[in-house]
């Protein structure tokens, strides 16, 4: 396997405020990777170092082996598509959708054709005059028709429907089954892309927490609830991310859970449930919001 | 898709459930990779990994260049594992649920017949 991506210690402060806190990590050639964590984690920060939008404080970073700020054999194979893209005043989608062969070797007009039928957009209007969702179709279209062997979708669909959120997703499969790349996505809307990712990064405070296959993750961590000293109990000495409790009852989500551990808390009365890969990142990035229940 | 399980394991019993009821018959093409993909909205490396499993296991065979196929013999391999996990996996929970509710042995076995007659 190559390493499509390759990042070390890679820092980045804005004044005093550090929002990547001494990364490393790779991304392998040929995957669906997701990108997740909270508002505020770091996540577009990291997308723009990536794509040389953004001067690392220090750290390296390494694209097909390369460094790619300003180096056009890096960038000529990397699309990134952002949230808020904006366009020229004038322009139609007509005129994004003919410029971008220029900028992308390996355009499909074809494909783009075909995405704009799916999506509806309207080619011949002001960019300007478009809804949120037709914004972010146009942005999902250049991002798939680009064919980029290295694409970054920050969260590409801020307002798109979900008929037209579930056409991102089939046509994503579909082609990127044809054409093998690497594609890095950003999103809160977990438990949709959740069976569409290989590998998941999860970062809060701008550090990495979880750098896992997504197969892997799927029931990696169970919910453990009951009473409150039946569940302290079970809980002691085993990796708790995340506890709640209301009244008499408490709820712990424990990874790394064994059939004789499962066994055991069924043996306890415990209540056992599986966590979803939305509840897993929002146990393991919610350390404050538990701290401000206990405390109030 | 159930939640708390790997996604490529539960592929591999899909295809197993197929293969056991006969709607994948042996010596038979089973879907390529990308269409499990396509059709359950999951990575193509995901379920290229559960169909990897069963390949390991010799239920199913590479032709190359053309997919994958039912190996001959793979039914009846895969009715005697499950029979052997039946015991474990389906009895015994149900025997601890009728204790449980004070269900009587002679009215378990009574109620097994009444089911199965109809």
């Amino acid at each position: 396997m190559t390493a499509v991506i390759e990042v070390e210690h890679l820092t980045k402060r804005f004044g005093r405020f550090t929002a990547i806190d001494d990364l490393s990590f790779s991304v392998q050639e040929h995957g669906i990777y997701g990108l997740l964590g909270r508002n505020g984690a770091g996540k577009t920060t990291l997308m723009q170092l990536l794509t040389g939008q953004q001067f690392a404080t220090s750290g390296d970073i390494r694209l097909f082996g390369e460094r790619p700020v300003e180096n056009s054999s890096v960038l000529d194979r990397v699309c990134s598509i952002k949230e808020s893209q904006r366009y020229p005043d004038e322009y139609q989608a007509h005129h994004v959708l003919t410029s971008a062969p220029w900028f992308f070797p390996r355009w499909d007009a074809a494909l783009a054709g075909q995405l704009v039928a799916d999506f509806r957009l309207p080619v011949k209007r002001r960019i300007k005059k478009l809804s949120r969702g037709q914004v972010s179709a146009l942005g999902v279209i250049v991002g798939l028709a680009s064919r980029a062997p290295l694409t970054f979708f920050d969260e590409p669909y801020l307002g798109l429907d979900a008929v037209a959120r579930q056409i991102f997703y089939d046509r994503l499969l579909a082609d990127y089954a044809e054409h093998p790349r690497t594609v890095l996505l950003s999103t809160h809307l977990i438990d949709e892309v959740s069976n569409l990712l290989e590998h998941v990064i999860v970062i809060d405070d701008g550090k990495i927490v979880i750098d896992a296959e997504a197969d892997a993750l799927r029931g990696s961590a169970t919910t453990v609830s009951g009473r409150t000293a039946a569940v302290e109990s079970f809980s002691a000495g085993r990796n708790v991310l995340h506890s709640e409790n209301v009244g008499g009852l408490s709820s712990a989500v424990i990874s790394g859970l064994g059939p004789d551990d499962r066994a055991t808390a069924i043996g306890e009365g415990l209540d056992l449930s599986p966590v979803s890969l939305q509840q897993l990142v929002v146990a393991t990035t919610t350390s404050r919001a538990t701290e401000w229940k206990e405390s109030a | 898709m159930d939640e708390d399980r790997p996604l490529f394991a539960q592929i591999a019993e899909q295809i197993e459930n197929d293969i056991i009821d006969g709607t994948l018959a042996e010596d038979s093409q089973v879907p390529s990779t990308n269409e499990f993909a396509a059709f359950h909205r999951i990575n193509p490396a995901t379920a290229a990994k559960g169909v990897n499993v069963l390949v390991d296991d010799g239920v199913l065979y590479k032709r190359r260049g053309i997919g994958m196929f039912v190996s001959p013999g793979a039914r009846a391999t895969l009715v005697a594992r499950r029979r052997e996990r039946f015991e474990n996996e389906y009895l015994k929970p149900i025997i601890a649920e009728a204790a449980k509710l004070g269900i009587s042995r002679s009215e378990l076995s009574t109620m097994i017949e009444t089911e199965t007659a109809q």
